[in-house]
């Protein structure tokens, strides 16, 4: 499925909010969304929910032998995928180039900064080592996949056991969970990615992006750090023009960042070890929420709202004046009523008279639009007694009887209004076709 | 696994070079008679083939043209001799389909898409061998084959590796170097402005390091782009001899 093209005009607020230091859910240029963890039952299997977007990690480990050049160190192996059930635009099976992007990214970041200890990961030197298979699933895609993703995978990482092994000559014993504890991976350094959007050119900077603002930026830049403020990784993408001192700036800002949520990071972990350890429920059902009603729950966001009045003055001056108002409707027949002329009807052509028939049915419906709103003006009541009109049976019509609802005193609410006003098209309707069919017989 | 020294007591690198020292640099342009533009470009033992075809009516699907730009496709890939265990398969990993994508960006930036709407431009770079800093030697080439075929860029689009060895940037790294382990990062500027079209780091590289190998590889990206400029004169002046003034 083809993704929703964003339209020019939420195209223009988006930038014109930037270039105002405001974004739409009422964050600072810098901020990051709230980043919530949470773990599942196995160990080495987590979900992370970066504002809404939301990455599922679950790392897996297998006996294999080892790369011929590389015989004394385990294998990595590092997929993501993106599902159509994260957005409408994911198609399966196809290799997009986001999904070549992200996938390298997620490589670098975690296999060329060594952040495992991959020598650990040997059990018989040339014969066989541990295969540490990490996946990645996007389940929802709100913005800044890769942060997420990077976080996902470190915390599944430091969360995995492996099953403990021993070598005794030959023979090599692998230990099920229940006879031996299983054993944490050896785990250098935590790198985690952060995100700069970039736009007009690189004048304005935001951190995590959400969905709406990537589709307007420039360009993105992604800064893999771990908590030494060593960078694993730098990547620049979108074809923006970067400047030296942006980019100091931005791995500044990344260091900032990447302390936040490596503490985060390691609060969740001692959380979830602590839980498992005193026997108390942990797992993906115990961290769902009960009091969710529906998906679509809003945090309150602070929104500034302080040049908002101003901008309207603007606004409002510059805008055209209300066309006139009709003040006196002219009732035929009680609930109908006519403002203004209509064009001339011409009752030859039969199809002709249709498309005409259309226009003014949309043309009398606004029509009784503004007579809700005169109606509401005005103080007297609004039906006034005028001729009535006594049903007449058509000849030939498949319509079983033609009837005219009595008006009625009409309190001023809205509601009855919008009624009266769905009665009073209807029943236009019927008495134009009546007219017709009367002529055209 | 002890890394190989980078850098000797007196300061030479492996191949004796001095630490802010490119390789040897030999370029040609126009190499195919058949293609809009060609280049060949050898980075000490890197060797790169960049062919341009183009500005030209979309192939393909018509669907995917630009109603106000060009479209820039671009393809990257590494022949099966090129390095020195053969590889399986030229293109078609992530790796070159991830270079790939990333010429397209460097170029799409560079080249003035806009004089040439709903057409595509293709550029190919084929590394012959290689021997370190290979993507920054395609993107070189592929530089002097978009000026071969005559379409207009804001700028060159020099490229160069660069990495650290203890405290001491390096510049332009080669294979054994690039395996060692160490931080490399890959810059494509443009020289005039000092824009950067692309930054790539992998492997680990201390923040308050950042500015110096960036300063180094900026420093390297110029001193090639004096290189390129005096090849693509000197290929005008041959040109203007032949057409005969």
């Amino acid at each position: 499925m083809k993704a929703t093209p964003l339209s020019n005009c939420e195209r223009r607020f988006l930038l014109r909010a930037i270039e105002e230091r405001k974004r739409l859910d009422g964050r600072q240029c810098y901020d990051y969304r709230n980043v919530r963890i949470s773990f599942g039952a196995d160990y080495g299997c987590c979900i992370v929910e970066l504002g809404k977007t939301r990455v599922l990690a679950q790392v897996s480990c297998e006996l294999v032998p080892p790369k011929p050049n590389r015989p004394t160190e385990g294998i990595l192996f590092f997929n993501l995928e993106l599902s159509p059930m994260a957005a409408p635009g994911f198609e399966p099976g196809r290799q997009s180039e986001l999904l070549v992007k992200l996938n390298r990214l997620i490589e670098r970041c975690l296999r060329n900064s060594r952040c495992i200890d991959t020598e650990s990961l040997c059990v018989v030197a040339g014969e066989k080592v541990w295969q540490i298979r990490l996946d990645l699933h996007l389940l929802n895609h709100d913005g800044n996949i890769i942060d997420a993703a990077s976080i996902a995978g470190i915390v599944a990482l430091c969360h995995f056991r492996r099953p403990d092994v021993s070598v005794q000559g030959e023979e090599v014993t692998v230990y099920t969970p229940e006879e031996r504890d299983p054993v944490p991976l050896s785990i250098h350094h935590m790198p985690i990615c952060v995100s700069f959007a970039f736009f007009q050119q690189g004048t304005y900077l935001l951190v995590d992006p959400s969905e709406r603002e990537e589709r307007v930026m420039d360009g993105l830049l992604v800064i893999a750090m771990n908590k030494h403020r060593e960078i694993c990784t730098i990547q620049s993408s979108g074809g923006i023009m970067l400047v030296k001192d942006q980019v100091l700036r931005c791995s500044k800002i990344t260091a900032v960042k990447v302390a936040e949520i490596t503490e985060l990071i390691q609060k969740a972990l001692e959380n979830d070890h602590k839980v498992r350890k005193e026997g108390g429920k942990f797992g993906f059902a115990e961290s769902i929420p009960n009091q969710k009603i529906t998906a679509f729950k809003m945090e309150s966001a602070a929104v500034n709202t302080n040049n908002v009045e101003e901008q309207a003055e603007e606004i409002i001056t510059k805008a055209d004046p209300p066309s006139e108002v009709f003040a006196k409707p002219i009732l035929h027949t009680p609930g109908t009523a006519q403002i203004g002329e209509g064009i001339e009807n011409s009752w030859g052509d039969l199809e002709e008279s249709e498309k005409e028939e259309a226009a003014e049915e949309e043309g009398e419906s606004e029509a009784t639009a503004f007579e809700c709103q005169t109606m509401e003006t005005e103080d007297t009541s609004t039906m006034r007694e005028t001729k009535k009109d006594e049903p007449i049976v058509l000849s030939d019509s498949e319509e079983e009887e033609v009837v005219i609802l009595e008006p009625q005193e009409l309190p001023r609410k809205t509601r009855t209004q919008t009624n009266l006003k769905q009665e009073n098209t209807s029943k236009k309707a019927f008495n134009k076709r009546r007219r017709k069919k009367r002529a055209a017989y | 696994m002890a890394a190989p020294e980078l850098l000797s007591d007196e300061g030479y690198r492996a191949d004796g070079r001095r630490p802010a020292e490119l390789r040897k640099i030999r370029a040609r342009m126009g190499v195919f008679a058949q293609a809009d533009g060609s280049a060949y470009i050898e980075q000490g033992n890197t060797k790169a083939l960049a062919v341009v075809y183009g500005p030209h009516e979309m192939r393909g699907s018509r669907s995917k043209a630009l109603p106000d730009r060009a479209l820039v496709n671009c393809q990257y890939s590494v022949a099966t001799f090129g390095t020195s265990e053969r590889r399986r398969r030229p293109r078609g990993d992530r790796q070159t389909g991830e270079l790939a994508l990333q010429l397209q960006q460097t170029f799409e930036a560079a080249i003035l898409t806009q004089l040439h709407p709903r057409s595509q431009i293709d550029i190919y770079v084929q590394i012959l061998q290689a021997d370190g800093g290979n993507y920054c030697a395609g993107v070189n080439a592929a530089t002097l084959a978009v000026m071969d075929a005559g379409i207009p860029m804001r700028d060159y689009v020099c490229a160069c590796s660069a990495g650290l060895a203890e405290d001491t940037p390096l510049a332009d790294l080669s294979s054994p170097e690039e395996a060692a382990g160490g931080p490399r990062l890959v810059l494509a500027l443009l020289p005039a402005s000092g824009q950067i079209a692309l930054l790539q780091l992998s492997a680990r590289l201390h923040q308050e390091r950042l500015e110096t190998v960036l300063e180094a590889a900026g420093q390297a990206c110029r001193a090639l782009h004096a290189v390129l400029d005096r090849v693509v004169r000197e290929r005008l002046r041959e040109v203007t001899a032949l057409l005969g003034d």
